[in-house]
């Protein structure tokens, strides 16, 4: 496996948004065209679930499916494009310091915890909750009137889910660790709808949630 | 009632043309053999339970629980409410794809040129995205229903980096994959190629449903007894319906 790795030139100084989303919580913003968005994994081998809407039109959405078949590849990384499910760009990665990301593994859910670990695990806070959380409190969403039919397969920031040639799919160790980031381009406005993962029963993270750092730089900032 | 396919159990069949799109309510406990008759076919699934539209077909969930990113005999098709939805039974083909999407309108006239209803009457290419949507449409769902996909018969790889090679000539005319439905179903599909099939000339496969019916997984299911994952997700679907 060999990653390119790519620095970026950005001074947080000059950010024009940066917030820190603790673990397990959800996250809502909205980037415009030409803003550079990054997410910093603070203390290492977080797992960011993120979602990302058209600003103008959240029918128009990131969709894995056409992410993974428009560049016949399964996992992301700088130059790596973000596409709607309109086979439009919606953001460019341009920065990586982790070197890959996975589009497979989705977000963990109160139901799906109840199949993969044990019947009794439904009450655990989940990352679909904290979507849903988000969808109902954050004005980024409630005028936008989306739901639970917006909740597609996301994108899972510094998670290594590797596929092997055989088919197989394997939750591997974290290969992020402190101060590790990525950073894209908006091709368009649009709405980021994140999840810190809080998976208490993924040993990738150690069984330890962390916060994570969302910066937002203006073009100008970004060109200076 | 049989798990196992036998033709003198053979409820209905129906044809699907390559290109064209079908959907249908299938009950708990019918299968569908799905053959492809020319080899080299694609069939686009989506599955929604007819009770409950919000609930549907859910791409990272199934492959998370079966540590798989393809389907075979003993996978299920997990729904985003923890519960199986349909199942594997029986399958000559091997590998079905559950991360390559759909085709739409621009990518089949960029691979395949123009051929419209105008010129070539129902010989038009049809998309699978399109194909998709006119069947959902007939439910009152629409795009935002349109989630990642199973694409039956089609395989892709990735090596170790990730970058993905289309298998083509993966299943031959004759091939078939039977699969159980162990909740009531909304199935929508599309026979129209994959995305990333190489061909340049439009000639996608027709397939053939033949439904019998099978009843519900036994304790010693293939699919059941698969992982300790699929036996709490049937005893999911099993409690949905008590
Ligand atoms: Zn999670």
């Amino acid at each position: 496996m060999s990653q390119m790795l790519t620095e970026s030139p950005l001074d947080p100084r000059n950010a024009v948004l940066d917030q820190v989303c603790d673990a397990g919580d959800p996250w809502m913003a909205e980037v415009k065209k030409g803003q550079i968005f990054r997410i910093l994994d603070l203390e290492g081998n977080q797992a960011v679930d993120t979602l990302f809407y058209s600003a103008a039109d959240p029918e128009e959405r990131y969709s894995a499916v056409d992410t993974i078949a428009r560049q016949r590849q399964l996992y992301l990384t700088t130059g790596s494009v973000l596409y709607s499910n309109e086979g439009r760009p919606m953001l460019t990665i341009t920065a990586d310091t982790c070197g890959r990301h996975d589009t497979l593994g989705g977000a963990c859910a109160a139901e799906s915890n109840t199949v993969r670990y044990a019947l009794e695990k439904r009450p655990m806070h989940s990352c679909r909750d904290s979507f849903m959380h988000a969808l109902n409190h954050c004005g980024c969403a409630t005028h936008r009137n989306m739901s639970k039919r917006d909740i597609t397969a996301n994108i899972n920031f510094f998670m290594n889910v590797p596929v092997t040639a055989d088919g197989h799919l394997k939750f591997d160790d974290g290969i992020s660790g402190a101060g590790k980031y990525v950073e894209m381009r908006a091709e368009m406005d649009v709405v980021v709808l994140i999840s810190n993962c809080p998976q208490l029963n993924n040993p990738c993270n150690a069984y330890n949630p962390t916060p994570v750092r969302l910066l937002v730089w203006d073009p100008v900032q970004a060109a200076a | 009632m049989s798990a196992v396919f036998e033709p003198a159990a053979v409820l209905w069949e129906e044809t699907i043309p390559g290109g064209n799109h079908w959907s249908g309510l299938i009950r708990r406990g019918t299968a569908l053999r799905i053959t492809d008759l020319e080899g080299g076919a694609n069939l686009a699934a989506l599955f929604y339970n007819p009770e409950d539209k919000l609930e549907r077909y859910n791409m990272p969930d199934s492959l998370k629980a079966q540590h798989t990113a393809y389907l075979t005999t003993g996978h299920v098709c997990y729904s985003d409410m923890g519960r199986v939805m349909c199942s594997i039974i029986g399958d000559s083909v091997g590998w079905h794809d559950t991360f390559s999407g759909v085709t739409d309108a621009a990518m089949i006239e960029g691979q395949y040129g123009k051929a419209t209803f105008q010129t070539h009457r129902n010989a038009m290419h049809r998309s699978g995205k399109d194909g998709l949507l006119i069947e959902l449409a007939k439910y009152g769902l629409g795009k935002r229903d349109l989630v990642a996909n199973v694409n039956f018969f089609s395989k892709a790889v990735p090596d170790d980096n990730g970058a993905l090679s289309f298998v083509a000539g993966h299943s031959k005319a004759g091939d078939y994959v039977d699969v159980r439905f162990d909740m009531n179903v909304l199935l929508v599909l599309s026979a129209a190629p994959h995305p990333l099939d190489p061909a340049t000339e439009y000639k996608p496969a027709a397939v053939k449903l033949t439904a019998w019916y099978a009843g519900a997984a036994a304790p010693d299911d293939v699919c059941r007894t698969q992982c300790e994952q699929n036996a709490r997700g049937f005893i999911n679907t099993e409690r949905y319906y008590l």
